[in-house]
């Protein structure tokens, strides 16, 4: 049973997104993916300042077995990345909704938020993929 | 559906991430890869390798045959129950798999050899053998465990009668015994983990037992994850992926298994000795990232002023808290190469495996 926060937003590929009072986006990666991956070792996040559009690839997460990209749900510019993850990448595996964060966007176009799947539709997602 | 070991449910219960491998349905890790392999290195850890397989050879002319077959010569085992590593060599010297050869008794051999070959090993081996009178069998009715780590010799020999515990605790490194409690068990010790512990083939039957009494001794099941992790730090090729056909034992490291003796000509031979005459134009080397990232199988490898070369397999290694791997390259690399990852040269440094001995560094960190 994977855990799917009610307050987030989710893509189909696994990434959560969270609105932040500022008006900038959270993102990282779902119980489900971290499960999925197991112990991460490795985590490259984008620098500050990098502009990134709906879709593109600007972070990668790698276990012991395998590399994996996330992408940026949103097109917009990265505040800043979660650093302390190149010491402890486990944080995500422990904690993927919280100290596990990837990276904060502003995001070009705040509504486009509201396009995303809700976690009971993230929850079904999950729930009806293959094995 | 991949094939099944008899331990296959028991893997299941367990919560294991199963995985295909070599056409089997294997597991990867049973909750933390990491933690498994930790395991291996602090305690004991207990695989179910039934998926490779065992090839019994009899004969009177058992020895003979193996002599002609093996690129290490079984004549060096004197006394039965000792064992040696080989590689089986195609007559261009490339390699089929490398497998432990076990001399059990006057007139029988058996041979333990990968999963993904064992087919192909023993549709090679069986016309050879019996050309020379000599019986090849694929025991399909035995499974096979290893227990490794610094408490899995004396957990696993807690299971049975002392007598035979005592037996067992005997036994040299690459030596094997059978045990009268247990008919058709063969306790080796051998591994691939770096560590000390045993390798146990048994009848299938009895796997299942032997396994939950291991599990409830306290020895942790461990998978394929922890496998290849465990193997990489103590330097040990894996096959498909730092030897194929296409490769001889001198350019991979295993240079050391070829007995070149006088007077013995086994499969390959000639080529390998053209190969030596000629200079062998690649070897394996250790590599230790220097900056962050993980180093994988294929990565392209950069050695100044002697060219280029590629990543054979390589991993975050959990005991030494970054990554390493093994690489076949220009014979005059020198001691820093870069690597190529998504598309930036990242740098390594060139060491002599093993990385990992008696669950510490022997290279400098």
């Amino acid at each position: 049973m994977t855990d799917t926060p009610k307050d987030l937003r989710y893509t189909d590929s696994h990434e959560w997104l969270r609105a932040r009072p500022d008006g900038s986006v959270e993102i990282g990666i779902t119980d489900h993916a971290q499960h999925a991956l197991g112990d991460l070792v490795f985590v490259e996040v984008p620098d500050a300042g990098r502009k990134v559009t709906a879709g593109e690839a600007c972070a990668v997460v790698e276990s012991v077995k395998a590399a994996s990209d996330v992408y940026s749900p949103l097109a917009g510019t990265v505040l800043e990345s979660n650093t302390g993850l190149a010491a402890t990448p486990e944080q995500i595996n422990k904690d993927p909704y919280g100290a596990g964060w990837i990276m904060r966007i502003k995001p070009d176009d705040p509504g486009q938020l509201a396009r995303f799947m809700d976690a009971q539709a993230y929850a079904a997602l999950v729930a009806s993929a293959a094995e | 559906m991949g094939r099944r070991t008899p331990l296959y449910d028991r893997h299941v219960a367990l919560g294991a991430r199963l995985v295909d491998f070599g056409g089997w349905d294997m597991p990867l890790h049973y909750g933390s890869q990491l933690e498994e392999h930790h395991a291996v290195r602090r305690a004991a850890g207990v695989f179910d390798v039934s998926h490779m397989a065992a090839v019994d050879l009899r004969g009177e002319r058992a020895r003979e045959f193996l002599q002609q077959l093996l690129a290490n010569d079984v004549a060096r085992l004197k006394d039965t129950g000792r064992a040696l590593y080989s590689c089986l060599l195609n007559e261009q010297g490339g390699v089929l798999d490398d497998l432990i050869a076990y001399y059990l008794a006057p007139s029988w051999y058996r041979l333990v050899v990968n999963a993904g070959t064992a087919a192909s090993d023993y549709a090679w081996i069986e016309p050879r053998a019996r050309e020379l009178g000599v019986a090849a069998e694929l025991r399909a009715d035995l499974g096979l465990l290893a227990v490794q780590g610094p408490q899995a010799r004396a957990k696993a020999s807690a299971l049975w009668p002392a007598a035979d515990a005592a037996i067992a605790l005997a036994l040299p490194p690459m030596a094997a015994a059978a045990l009268p409690s247990a008919p058709g068990l063969l306790v080796a010790r051998t591994g691939y983990t770096g560590e000390d512990g045993f390798e146990i083939m048994l009848p299938a039957t009895g796997i299942g037992a032997f396994w939950d009494a291991l599990i409830a001794a306290g020895v942790r099941p461990c998978g394929l994850g922890a496998r290849d992790t465990l193997r990489l730090e103590a330097g040990m090729n894996l096959y498909g992926s730092d030897m194929d056909a296409s490769t001889t034992p001198l350019e991979t490291g295993l240079a050391w298994t070829v007995d070149f003796s006088a007077g013995r000509d086994f499969i390959g031979r000639a080529a390998l000795e053209a190969q030596r005459r000629a200079g062998v134009a690649r070897r394996r080397v250790g590599l230790v990232l220097e900056d962050k990232g993980v180093l994988r199988a294929h990565q392209p490898v950069h050695a100044p002023g002697a060219g280029d070369g590629e990543i054979t397999s390589g991993s975050y290694a959990p005991t030494l808290a970054r990554s390493i791997a093994l690489a076949r390259v220009p014979t005059a690399t020198g001691a820093e190469v870069t690597v190529e990852i998504r598309g930036r040269e990242l740098r390594a440094r060139v060491v002599n495996p093993p990385f990992v001995r008696h669950g510490r560094a022997v290279i400098a960190l």
